[in-house]
């Protein structure tokens, strides 16, 4: 009864939801060999590049490893600084 | 005949490698086609066992590939199917006794002899592996619907691929529908979604599958069990029938709700 309440009132996810969700990201790092660890310096140092040549807004760039079947895409989402806001 | 030779394999152990081999072998057999179970998993010989064909052996894998008997006396023949033979692993050697051009050369000579050549691997992803793998024209991964071996699953996968063979098809084993039910067991479309290759068959978790395997009878050839069916669809969707998933057990998620109404249960 207490499960179902908690499902009812979205308390707690089921055991099976919190497994696909861990071998989702288990499975994105064993098929690429590239940890997270790994994902984090691979971002500051594609900030630090790309910055030595357009001022970018790094607080609100995302780098992430998107998943399609088999396929694997890395996506880095780099916003510009908006030009209001440029030093020069 | 130009035979198929298929592969089961899984990564992780007791997934149930051998008793879908030894299924299927008996499936395929009983729809009338000729079929040779191979048992690579070399010092830790089983599927004799599971087939009840243990009292039979004189020569095993190892003495065909070293040339110590003719390849047609490693071959044991099944008691029940004379369509059906099994050559079995060797037991006091191990992995390295024979090599994946071994395994290649071996299944070239029985392939225009039989429909199938049905390889069982060994878990891991070291040379018994290597050695089911080679001679593969078609791969199934075995898995369970549970985190470790759904990881190893896609481990094997992405080495199938990496070996240029034609993309590894998925058996989902032992799945129990009251836990799917509950939302305590991944379904067979999460691990589908999960792993991204073709699903070939589900098999229920089954009680009559051990009980028929200490009988040494394999589970297919009882009609009446589910798992019995599921690995009967597998084999038949092998020779290219185009056989509906089961639908799993609405009946006995209904009794186990009545059953806990009655006990007054959460």
């Amino acid at each position: 009864m207490a499960s179902f309440l908690d499902r009812l009132f979205g308390k707690s996810t089921s055991s099976a939801v919190q497994a696909k969700e861990r071998l989702h990201l288990v499975l994105v790092h064993d098929r690429t060999d590239l940890s997270p660890e790994d994902l984090k310096s691979l971002k500051d140092r594609l900030i630090q590049v790309i910055s030595e040549y357009v001022e970018i807004n790094a607080a609100d760039t995302e780098i992430q490893i998107q998943v399609e079947g088999r396929e694997q895409t890395l996506i880095a989402n780099i916003p510009l600084q908006s030009p209001r806001l440029r030093r020069r | 005949m130009n035979g198929r030779v298929v592969t089961i394999t899984s990564g992780k152990g007791g997934v149930g490698k051998t008793t879908t081999t030894a299924n299927l072998g008996l499936a395929l057999a009983s729809l009338g086609q000729n079929v040779v179970c191979i048992d690579t998993d070399i010092g830790l010989r089983n599927l004799d066992v599971v087939m009840g064909l243990e009292n039979r052996i004189v020569y095993d894998l190892v003495d065909a590939v070293e040339g110590n008997c003719r390849l047609t006396q490693a071959m044991i023949r099944d008691r029940r199917y004379a369509n059906l033979h099994l050559i079995p692993a060797a037991q006091t050697r191990d992995k390295s006794a024979i090599a994946p051009s071994d395994m290649v050369r071996l299944c070239n000579e029985l392939r225009p002899e039989v429909d199938w050549v049905i390889i069982d691997s060994p878990a891991g992803i070291e040379r018994g592996f290597r050695n089911a793998l080679a001679p593969a024209d078609e791969v199934l991964v075995i898995t369970n619907p549970e985190v470790s071996s759904v990881r190893d699953a896609d481990r094997i996968i992405g080495l199938v691929e990496a070996d240029e063979k034609a993309p590894a098809k998925l058996v989902i084993n032992r799945i129990n529908p009251g836990m799917v039910k509950r939302g305590d067991m991944l379904s067979a479309s999460d691990v589908v979604d999960l792993l991204a290759i073709p699903l070939i068959g589900i098999v229920p978790e089954d009680e009559s599958v051990l009980v028929s395997t200490n009988h040494g009878q394999p589970v297919v050839l009882n009609d009446k069990s589910k798992a019995g069916t599921a690995f009967l669809n597998i084999a038949r969707r092998l020779m290219g029938e185009d056989v509906p998933l089961m639908v799993l057990d609405e009946k006995e998620g209904l009794l186990m709700r009545l059953g806990k109404l009655f006990s007054g249960g959460s």
